[in-house]
């Protein structure tokens, strides 16, 4: 599904300085990756250079999705393709309500109108699994939203938008337990065969949650070692320096 | 400059309905003779006669104000300071003569008014070409007419507040309007009428290097409630067009009114216009405003808080694009303990325009007790465009509660990136950013113009994204 070959990234504003240095990565369909790492290493650079953010530069290699190269396509392209990505700190937009945004969302992804009777009720269904009270709809998005409500409205546009490939940033987000429950339920209403996901985390308390099929190491700007799940938990007992002096 | 064209493309389209309908008669200048002449032609009374041509002497005694934008380019000496067009005022829409009526049709005038609003009243360069009141109105005794024709049947109402809230030396365009002035809305609301739907007047200015000086005045009786809409427009002429109106409303004890403007002048139109209001004892303004168009606006609607408890609320948004220098803001003068101000104010400002707020506040030694609230906020679209918060305040005593808040802005580029992530266009993720912005203060007007206003931020960023 995804595919990232020799991907080099800097960022615009670092002119020539590299992040991602040579990043290799295969997801399937059907997969659940987590991606590791110390700070600094290339975490929220990589989730941002899938989704082609104009501060990061791709100077190298090349990103498939379903064997086409997507690097050059805009981020609204991408996410047509099917693609999703939840913001760690999602933006803030006074005078758009949730109800709205999802709306308008929707409908530009799916490129068609909006049956409004069904699409309410999808959006209440998944708001009432996740336990969002339905008064979120008319709230204007991120306004005043606390840490654990704007996660759990990254987790309902995901299942609102149903995309292919779901980006998880979870950078640092990693140590606070509510959140790391919102997410990992988010993931098992969203998970089946046909489609992925890739989680980006400092920590590994996230795979206390999920079953999960790969793990990478992510150091220096380059995956140093993919395993299975039982790689978490020799990272969780030694830490990362052991790869970083490689 | 590829953008502004096709901008402009599309604006024309929408709001340049020119008719080829004829005038009876244009008058350029400002002198005696045709001050004469206008009278004349109105009937008018010689009281009225004489505060016009009073007013002459006061326009030339007195010079361009100091301050603010630009206003060098208005040739007052070739401006056109009269224009009748050949069709008398029309009571039944299907009067209207059809070329007029496709303009209205076209700005959806009578559509609002199958929504129920109470009234419609349009003025078409100076005269007003329709107009009625429901039944229901004139049952209850309220008056909605044009103002020339106030002046022949309700003399001693209109003789008791004409120019005593706007005095005819305010200023030189206000000097200008007091002699010249023509057409308008005047609206009685007896003593406890209270009016839930609103009433709407509609003002168009369709020639070339026409001024209009159209005078409203508004008067709620005690305990009577009252909401007004103003909607203005004009078609892009190259003459630049003067627009110096004139607005005066009296809200009475426990009176409510609400003022609505929405202003969509051609972008060659000077609209420098003057409002006031006098509010007394609990009674409530609330001015609503939103301005879109015009190259140059100077407009300040002032309040005076008459009584104890008079309140007052201002709802406004202002969007400048290429060329054009929006000057507006707010005058209050607190003259009652408890008395309160509200303002909430937001400007848009792209490719060079201008947005200035400026507040004058004065809150008398008498206002004890009084709250004042205002908030300005400002989005910049552009490094280019500009936007300038200016309160000035004179607060005479110390047992008043005041906060100032001033917020300027610019979009960020991880917003785009956040709603192009969801699948939104540049142009569509700036849109809803902006629609948001503005969000506020189109809620407070009645939803077809809500729509409308949502549909003018939308034309103006259309094509900003290369």
């Amino acid at each position: 599904m995804l595919e990232i070959k020799n991907l080099y990234t800097y960022a615009e504003d670092d002119h020539g300085k590299e992040i991602l240095k040579g990043l290799n990565l295969n997801i399937n369909a059907g997969e659940v990756h987590v991606i590791m790492g110390p700070n600094g290493s290339g975490k929220s650079t990589l989730a941002n250079t899938i989704f082609n953010n104009p501060r990061y530069v791709v100077s190298k290699g090349e990103i498939l999705f379903e064997g086409e190269k997507i690097n050059d396509l805009k981020p609204n392209e991408i996410a047509k393709k099917g693609i999703f990505m939840s913001f760690q700190i999602p933006e803030v937009i006074p005078g758009v309500t949730v109800a709205q945004f999802l709306k308008t969302a929707k409908s530009n992804i799916t490129g068609e109108k909006i049956n409004l009777l069904k699409f309410s009720n999808e959006v209440e269904e998944n708001m009432e699994k996740l336990g969002i009270d339905k008064s979120y709809l008319n709230r204007e998005l991120n306004v005043g939203f606390s840490g654990g409500e704007k996660k759990k409205n990254e987790i309902l546009q995901l299942l609102t938008l149903n995309p292919k490939l779901a980006i998880l940033d979870e950078t640092d987000s990693g140590l606070d337990v509510d959140a790391i429950k919102i997410v990992s339920k988010g993931i098992k209403l969203f998970k089946n065969d046909n489609n992925a996901v890739l989680i980006i985390t400092h920590s590994t308390k996230i795979l206390e949650y999920l079953d999960v099929d790969y793990v990478h190491v992510l150091v220096n700007g380059k995956i140093v070692l993919s395993s299975d799940a039982s790689l978490a938990k020799t990272i969780e007992e030694n830490g990362y320096s052991s790869y970083m002096e490689n | 400059m590829e953008t502004n064209v096709k901008l402009d493309e599309k604006l024309n389209n929408i709001y340049n309905l020119k008719t080829n309908e004829e005038y009876e008669k244009t008058e350029i200048g400002l002198n005696k003779e045709i001050v004469e002449r206008i009278s004349k032609e109105k009937e008018e009374p010689d009281w009225v006669l004489n505060i016009r041509l009073k007013a002459l002497e006061f326009y030339e005694k007195l010079d361009l104000p100091n301050w603010g934008p630009d206003l060098s380019e208005i040739k007052l000496d070739d401006i056109t300071t009269y224009i009748k067009p050949k069709n008398k005022m029309a009571d039944k829409w299907e009067d209207v003569p059809e070329d007029i009526k496709n303009v209205f049709d076209k700005l959806g005038i009578p559509e609002a008014e199958k929504k129920s609003l109470g009234g419609v009243g349009a003025q078409y360069d100076s005269e007003m070409v329709y107009h009625r009141v429901q039944d229901e109105l004139k049952e209850k005794g309220v008056i909605y007419t044009n103002f020339d024709t106030a002046i022949k049947e309700y003399p001693d109402l209109v003789k008791e507040y004409f120019s005593k809230a706007v005095p005819i030396n305010d200023h030189k365009f206000i000097a200008m309007h007091y002699a010249l002035f023509s057409g308008g809305s005047f609206v009685y609301v007896p003593k406890g009428v209270v009016l839930t739907d609103p009433l709407q007047s509609y003002f168009r200015l369709n020639s070339p290097g026409a001024g209009q000086f159209e005078h409203t005045l508004i008067i709620v009786e005690e305990g009577a409630s009252l909401q007004f809409i103003e909607g203005c427009s004009a078609p892009g002429y190259n003459e630049l067009n003067l627009h110096a109106g004139c607005v005066e409303l009296f809200v009475k004890d426990n009176a409510f009114l609400r003022f609505s403007t929405i202003e969509n002048w051609s972008k060659n139109m000077m609209n420098l216009n003057t409002k006031k209001a006098i509010v007394g004892e609990r009674g409530k303004l609330e001015w609503i405003m939103g301005s879109f168009g015009s190259k140059v606006s100077m407009l300040y609607p002032m309040t005076i808080l008459n009584g104890d408890y008079a309140k007052c609320e201002f709802t406004g948004i202002s969007f400048a694009g290429s060329g054009q220098n929006l000057d507006t803001g707010i005058k209050v003068i607190h003259n009652g303990k408890h008395t309160s101000t509200v303002v909430n104010s937001k400007s848009i400002s792209k490719d060079g325009g201008i947005c200035t707020f400026r507040s004058n506040i004065w809150v008398k030694n008498n206002s004890v007790k009084s709250k004042l609230n205002v908030s300005c906020e400002s989005l910049m679209l552009d490094s280019e465009s500009r936007s300038d918060t200016i309160p000035v305040d004179l607060v005479e005593n110390d047992d008043i509660e005041y906060a100032h808040e001033a917020k300027i802005g610019k979009i960020s580029d991880e917003s785009i990136f956040y709603l192009m992530s969801r699948g939104l266009s540049e142009e569509e993720a700036l849109k809803l950013i902006v629609r948001g912005f503005a969000e506020p203060i189109s809620k407070a007007f009645p939803i077809e113009y809500a729509v409308e206003m949502n549909r003018l931020i939308d034309l103006e960023l259309e094509g900003t994204i290369g």
